[in-house]
C-alpha cells in the first residue's frame, strides 16, 4: 500500500505546513460493480498546499473527489479532515465540516433557474452569514474577486459564456472563505488563454484565503500553474507524486507516457469494454 | 419454461426493489418536511406552478367533462325515463371521481413531467452535488417543498374543478335539453353531501402528494445525460398516472364501501 505525503508548498501561499495533515485518506476502496475504480487509496494533503491528482479519463479522479466530498459512499476507507473521519461522523458534524469546503464542479454546476447573483451568494444564505436583502452586494464583491462586473450578477447562467460561468462557479466556491478547496477539471472545454485566466484566478483565491487546495486535472499545463505538488493516480491509486518541476521526468513510466501524451507504453488505454 | 421463470421473477424483483427504493424516498421528504429548515419560497413557486398555471387546462378538462356526462347520462337514461337524475349523477360524478381524477391526471402531465425534467437535469449537470455541497440538503430544498405544494395544490384545483364541472352539466341540461334552472340547481345541491366533496379533496390531496412525489423520485435517480432525463420524465407521468388510478380506488372503498 503506497503512502504518500505531500511535501511543503514550494513556495508562499497558505497557512504554511504543520504535522497533521488537513485531509488524510487512508485504504480508500470504492467499486462500481465488479470494476474497482480506487483500490485502497493512501493521500495526504497537508495544510496550505495546492495539489493537482492527474490520470486518464475514467481513473477514478471524480470518483476520489466525490468520496472525500461525501457525494459518494465509499466501500472502505478513512477519510480525515482537521483528525475527523467524516465517514465515520453524524450527519450534523459532517454538515459542519462540509460548511468548510468549497468545490468547482467540472461543468460548472451553476443554478439555471437563479441568476448569478443568488448563485454566488447561495453558500453565505444557506450558512445564515448574511441577510437575504444584502445578498447582491455582497455577490458583486465577491464576483469583482474573480474580475466580473456587478452587473453579471443580474444575468442567468445560461446568458454567460463558458469562461464567465466558470469563474462565476469560481466566486460561489470562494464565497464562504472555505478551508478547502476542490477543483474538478478547472479549465475542461476552455480555450487556453481562458484556461490561463482561471488557474490564475484559483491560484490567486487559494493564496488569498489561505485555503488546502486539491484538483483533479489531465490538463499538464493547468496541473503545473495550480499545484505545489502533482500526485498521479493510476489504478485506483496514487502511484507517483513529485513537485510540478519534475512532472515532465518523473523516472515514473506511467507518469512519463502520461505526460508526454505517448500511445504507446506501460498505460493501456481501454478502447472497448 | 425456466427462461420464462426467471424474466418473471426479476421482474418482480425490479418492481420490489423500485416501490422500497419510492417509500425511503417519500418517508425521507415527509421527514424533510416535518424538521426545519422549511423553504418557503421554494413551497409557493412550486404552488403556483403547480395550482396557479395548472388552472387552465384543469377548468377546461372540467367543463367539457360536465358537459359530455350530462349528455351522455341524458342520452341513457331517457330510454328508462330517469332524465330527472342529470342533476344528480353530474354532482356525484363530477364531486367524487371526475374532478381529482381528471385534475390529477391533467397535473400529472404537466408538473410531474417539469418536475421530473427539472429536478433530472440537474442531477446530471452536477448541480444537486453542487447543493450538498453548499450546505444545503437536497431533499429539503427540492423535495419537501414541492410535496406539500402538491398535498395544497390539488384540492384547491379540484374545488374548481368541481364547480365548473357541475356547471359545465348545468349549460349542456339547460341550454341544450331544456332543464328548468330552479329545478337543475336544487336537485344538484339537495343530492349532493359534504362527504362527496370531503372525499374528493382527499383524494386530490393523496393525488397531489403521489404526482410531486413521483416527479421528484424519476428525477432525482435519473442517470445518463439528456436521454436519461427523457426517460425520468416519462416514467414520473406513467407511474404517477397509474398510482392515482389505483389510490382512487383504495380510497373510493374505504370512503364508500359498505
Amino acid at each position: 500500500m503506497s503512502t504518500l505525503t505531500s511535501p511543503p508548498p514550494l513556495e508562499g501561499g497558505g497557512r504554511g505546513e504543520g504535522s497533521i495533515p488537513k485531509l488524510r485518506i487512508r485504504g480508500l476502496t470504492k467499486s462500481f460493480g465488479d470494476k474497482l475504480v480506487l483500490d485502497r487509496l493512501d493521500l495526504d494533503i497537508m495544510p496550505g498546499t495546492s495539489t493537482v491528482v492527474i490520470g486518464a479519463s475514467g481513473s477514478g479522479k471524480s470518483v476520489l473527489l466525490k468520496c472525500v466530498l461525501g457525494l459518494i459512499e465509499p466501500d472502505d476507507g478513512i477519510v480525515e479532515i482537521d483528525g475527523r473521519d467524516i465517514l465515520r461522523i453524524g450527519r450534523a458534524e459532517r454538515e459542519q465540516v462540509q460548511s468548510h469546503i468549497g468545490m468547482l464542479f467540472q461543468n460548472g454546476a451553476l443554478f439555471d433557474s437563479l441568476p448569478v447573483s443568488d448563485n454566488v451568494a447561495f453558500g453565505l444564505l444557506a450558512q445564515h452569514k448574511i441577510a437575504r436583502r444584502d445578498r447582491r452586494q455582497r455577490a458583486a464583491e465577491i464576483l469583482g474577486q474573480v474580475g466580473l462586473a456587478p452587473s453579471v450578477g443580474d444575468l442567468y447562467p445560461a446568458e454567460l459564456s463558458g469562461g464567465m460561468q466558470k469563474r462565476v462557479a469560481l466566486a460561489r466556491a470562494i464565497a464562504a472563505q472555505p478551508d478547502i478547496m476542490f477543483f474538478d477539471e478547472p479549465t475542461t472545454g476552455l480555450d487556453p488563454i481562458m484556461g490561463a485566466v482561471i488557474d490564475g484566478l484559483i491560484v490567486d483565491c487559494v493564496r488569498r484565503l489561505g485555503s488546502t487546495a486539491i484538483a483533479i486535472t489531465h490538463d499538464m499545463a493547468s496541473a503545473r500553474r495550480i499545484g505545489d505538488v502533482i500526485a498521479m493516480l493510476h489504478q485506483g491509486r496514487i502511484i507517483w507524486s513529485g513537485p510540478p518541476a519534475l512532472l515532465m521526468n518523473s523516472g515514473n513510466p506511467e507518469v512519463d507516457q502520461f505526460t508526454h501524451g505517448r500511445r504507446e507504453g506501460p498505460i493501456q488505454m481501454e478502447l472497448r469494454r | 419454461m425456466l427462461d420464462s421463470i426467471a424474466v418473471v421473477g426479476r421482474g418482480a424483483i425490479g418492481a420490489c426493489r423500485v416501490a422500497g427504493s419510492l417509500t425511503l424516498f417519500a418517508l425521507s421528504g415527509v421527514s424533510h418536511l416535518l424538521r426545519p429548515p422549511f423553504y418557503w419560497r421554494r413551497f409557493l413557486s412550486a404552488l403556483i406552478e403547480m395550482a396557479y398555471f395548472s388552472l387552465p387546462v384543469v377548468a377546461l378538462t372540467a367543463i367539457f367533462t360536465g358537459m359530455v356526462l350530462a349528455l351522455q347520462t341524458y342520452t341513457g337514461f331517457s330510454r328508462f325515463n330517469a332524465e330527472s337524475a342529470i342533476a344528480n349523477v353530474v354532482v356525484i360524478s363530477i364531486t367524487r371521481e371526475l374532478g381529482p381524477v381528471l385534475a390529477g391526471l391533467m397535473v400529472a402531465g404537466r408538473i410531474g413531467a417539469a418536475t421530473a425534467a427539472e429536478i433530472g437535469t440537474m442531477r446530471v449537470t452536477d448541480q444537486i452535488d453542487a447543493l450538498s455541497t453548499l450546505s444545503t440538503n437536497p431533499m429539503k430544498y427540492l423535495v419537501a417543498p414541492r410535496l406539500l405544494a402538491g398535498i395544497v395544490a390539488l384540492p384547491l384545483l379540484v374545488v374548481v374543478a368541481d364547480i365548473l364541472g357541475v356547471m359545465g352539466g348545468f349549460i349542456v341540461a339547460n341550454l341544450k335539453l331544456g332543464f328548468g334552472v330552479v329545478a337543475y340547481l336544487s336537485n344538484t345541491f339537495n343530492f349532493l353531501q359534504t362527504m362527496d366533496v370531503v372525499s374528493g379533496l382527499v383524494k386530490a390531496a393523496v393525488f397531489g402528494f403521489l404526482i410531486a412525489l413521483l416527479g421528484c423520485y424519476r428525477g432525482y435517480r435519473s442517470r445518463g445525460g439528456a436521454q436519461g432525463v427523457g426517460a425520468a420524465t416519462t416514467a414520473a407521468v406513467v407511474s404517477a398516472s397509474i398510482l392515482i388510478l389505483a389510490f382512487d380506488y383504495v380510497l373510493t372503498e374505504l370512503f364508500f364501501a359498505r
